[in-house]
């Protein structure tokens, strides 16, 4: 066991390791592009959509069987399906992620949208704001720490599941993991893995820091 | 300047909640809508505004049909301030009052410049402005709210429980500045409640609305407490409605004489003539001078108060000016009843 800590400590700190094509620093850059990329196209799509749906009232109950439909969906099978249908691509990738995605999205927008408080868009209304202007100078500012909170989750996500580009043969962290199960190379497996979930908790503390300094003049 | 006329409210889920209204509202007058929950109130004040559509009927304000204007233009020039304010949280106190000006486009300088003028004008210092609305107590942000509807110098002021969620204290403070306000800017006020003292207080015309939308009385105060239109009225108005009559008439008409001396009790007053307690012997209580402008009710309830059964009477300065007994007081209380209530 202390051996195996010692050689993934000697994996993870070597400048070998890190330097090249198949280094871990451009490994990481093309995993963050993965996920990035991936949650502002999800961004793209559930904003829209739980803004709407949280603005209008209407398709409440898309905008909440939603988040089970997230927990449920199978990333790796959807990643082969679209790779069945649609040949050797990211796009397998892109789909799955984006899947994966917009559920956390659309559920915290139509949450942060229903936490406004009635009273306040009712006087935003009564004071002669149409609609758009309710929408955009009232409920989506209110609503802004709940949209963060579900951008921030998204993102968690994706990057924690962005190791299957490496199934379909791309890079990524996933690359240590599906290349060390295959040569049987334990600390490459473990090398990847630890990186996956370093990136995560820091993405997500840097994002919280963020989230608090922004909203620092709210109450709740 | 409001009028409605035939005016009915159905929900969707079918229950009325106006029922075939026609009411005129006084231009420059405090029209109070009261009744229990449910009776219709509300809805009545959010139709002038078109927050609700009535079913049929229509509404005018200075003479126009709310519903052939544009809903949002319409809002903007009709103040409006509810419960809990319903202030943004996300905006400063001196954004908050800029809303309308901004919206109707004057521009980011000349709303800010009016909202700090309204500032002052509802009782908040320049300070409070740069405050978020969570920073103030319950009765500032009702100020806010307050200042946030007049901020276009609307004609028109819809208040939908204003005072309904602040403590009994700072309620009459923001009463009596809603009255000295009024008297400034003469506008036409809506005024939603369902506390009786409260529409006593600041009512021209009070309406009075029974579940099911039905409207029951319309009549100044003086009018509805002597002269209820029906049981239910009388009810609402409650047991002391004698008492809440004395509430509207002054001290002014009630005869005065000099303070007596050698009684058991003596009336001390200071070196300028002010009283400052009833004295016999050792013993001392206080005294609450009253000026001509306070209540026959205040002055009733000074007189059984006092020691000697007599009041003390002081000018705008605080100087004592006489005495007045509790048979004076009494006999004026019985003879505003008779008159407010043989007035045709």
């Amino acid at each position: 066991m202390y051996e195996l800590f010692k050689n993934l400590g000697s994996w993870l700190t070597s400048g070998a390791q890190w330097s090249g094509s198949d280094g871990i620093a451009h490994r990481l850059a093309e995993h963050l592009q993965y996920s990035l990329l991936a949650t502002l196209v999800a961004a793209a799509i559930g904003l829209p959509l739980g803004l709407l749906i949280g603005h209008t009232g209407k398709g409440a109950f898309l905008a909440i069987n939603l988040a089970s439909f997230g927990r449920a969906l199978p990333t790796v099978g959807l990643v082969v399906l679209v790779f069945l249908a649609g040949g050797l691509s990211m796009l397998p990738v892109y789909v799955a992620l984006v899947a994966l995605a917009v559920p956390a999205i659309v559920t915290n927008t139509y949450a942060g949208m229903t936490a406004v408080d009635a009273g306040v868009k009712d006087a935003a209304r009564g004071q002669g704001m149409r609609g758009h202007q309710v929408l955009f100078q009232v409920e989506l500012p209110l609503a802004l720490p709940l949209i963060m909170t579900g951008l921030r989750l998204a993102l968690i996500q994706v990057v924690a599941t962005a190791t299957i580009a490496a199934y379909v043969s791309f890079g990524g962290l996933g690359r240590y993991v599906f290349d060390g199960l295959a040569q049987r190379d334990l600390v490459q497996v473990l090398g990847g893995a630890v990186l996956v979930a370093v990136v995560a908790v820091v993405l997500d503390v840097l994002l919280s820091t963020l989230q608090r300094f922004l909203f620092r003049h709210r109450t709740a | 300047m409001i009028q409605f006329d035939a005016v009915h409210k159905r929900f969707p889920n079918g229950t009325t909640a106006v029922h075939d209204l026609t009411l005129n509202m006084a231009e420059g007058g405090v029209t109070v809508l009261v009744g229990s929950s449910g009776c219709g109130k509300t809805t009545t004040l959010r139709m002038i505004n078109r927050m609700v559509e009535p079913t049929s009927g229509t509404i005018r304000v200075g003479g126009k049909d709310v519903t052939r204007q544009d809903a949002a233009e319409l809002r903007r020039s009709i103040g409006y301030v509810i419960q809990q304010a319903g202030l943004f949280p996300h905006r400063t106190v001196l954004d908050n009052i800029a809303t309308v000006p901004l919206l109707l486009g004057h521009g980011r300088r000349k709303a800010r410049a009016r909202a700090a003028e309204l500032l002052e004008t509802v009782g908040l210092t320049a300070e409070a402005g740069k405050r978020y609305p969570h920073q103030l107590s319950g009765g500032q942000q009702q100020r806010v709210g307050v200042a946030r509807a007049l901020a276009a110098d609307p004609p028109v002021l819809l208040m939908d429980e204003p005072f309904g969620a602040v403590d009994p204290v700072v309620r009459a403070q923001l009463q009596d500045e809603l009255l000295r306000l009024q008297r400034e800017l003469s506008k036409t006020i809506v005024f939603v409640t369902h506390d009786i003292d409260e529409a006593v207080r600041l009512g021209d015309r009070i309406a009075i609305f029974r579940t099911g939308g039905h409207l029951v009385q319309c009549a100044s105060p003086t009018e509805l407490l002597a002269r209820p239109a029906d049981d239910f009225v009388a009810d609402f108005l409650g047991a002391e409605r004698g008492l809440k009559l004395l509430s509207l008439k002054t001290l002014a008409a009630v005869p005065q004489g000099p303070a007596p001396e050698g009684g058991p009790w003596d009336l001390v007053l200071d070196a300028a003539n002010k009283p400052l307690h009833w004295a016999s012997g050792d013993a001392e209580l206080p005294v609450r001078p009253l000026k001509d402008d306070d209540s026959l009710l205040s002055a009733l309830n000074e007189s059984i108060a006092s020691p000697t059964g007599l009041i003390a009477r002081v000018d705008a300065d605080g100087v004592l000016t006489g005495v007045s007994s509790r048979d004076d007081i009494h006999q004026h209380a019985g003879q505003a009843h008779t008159e407010a209530r043989v007035a045709a």
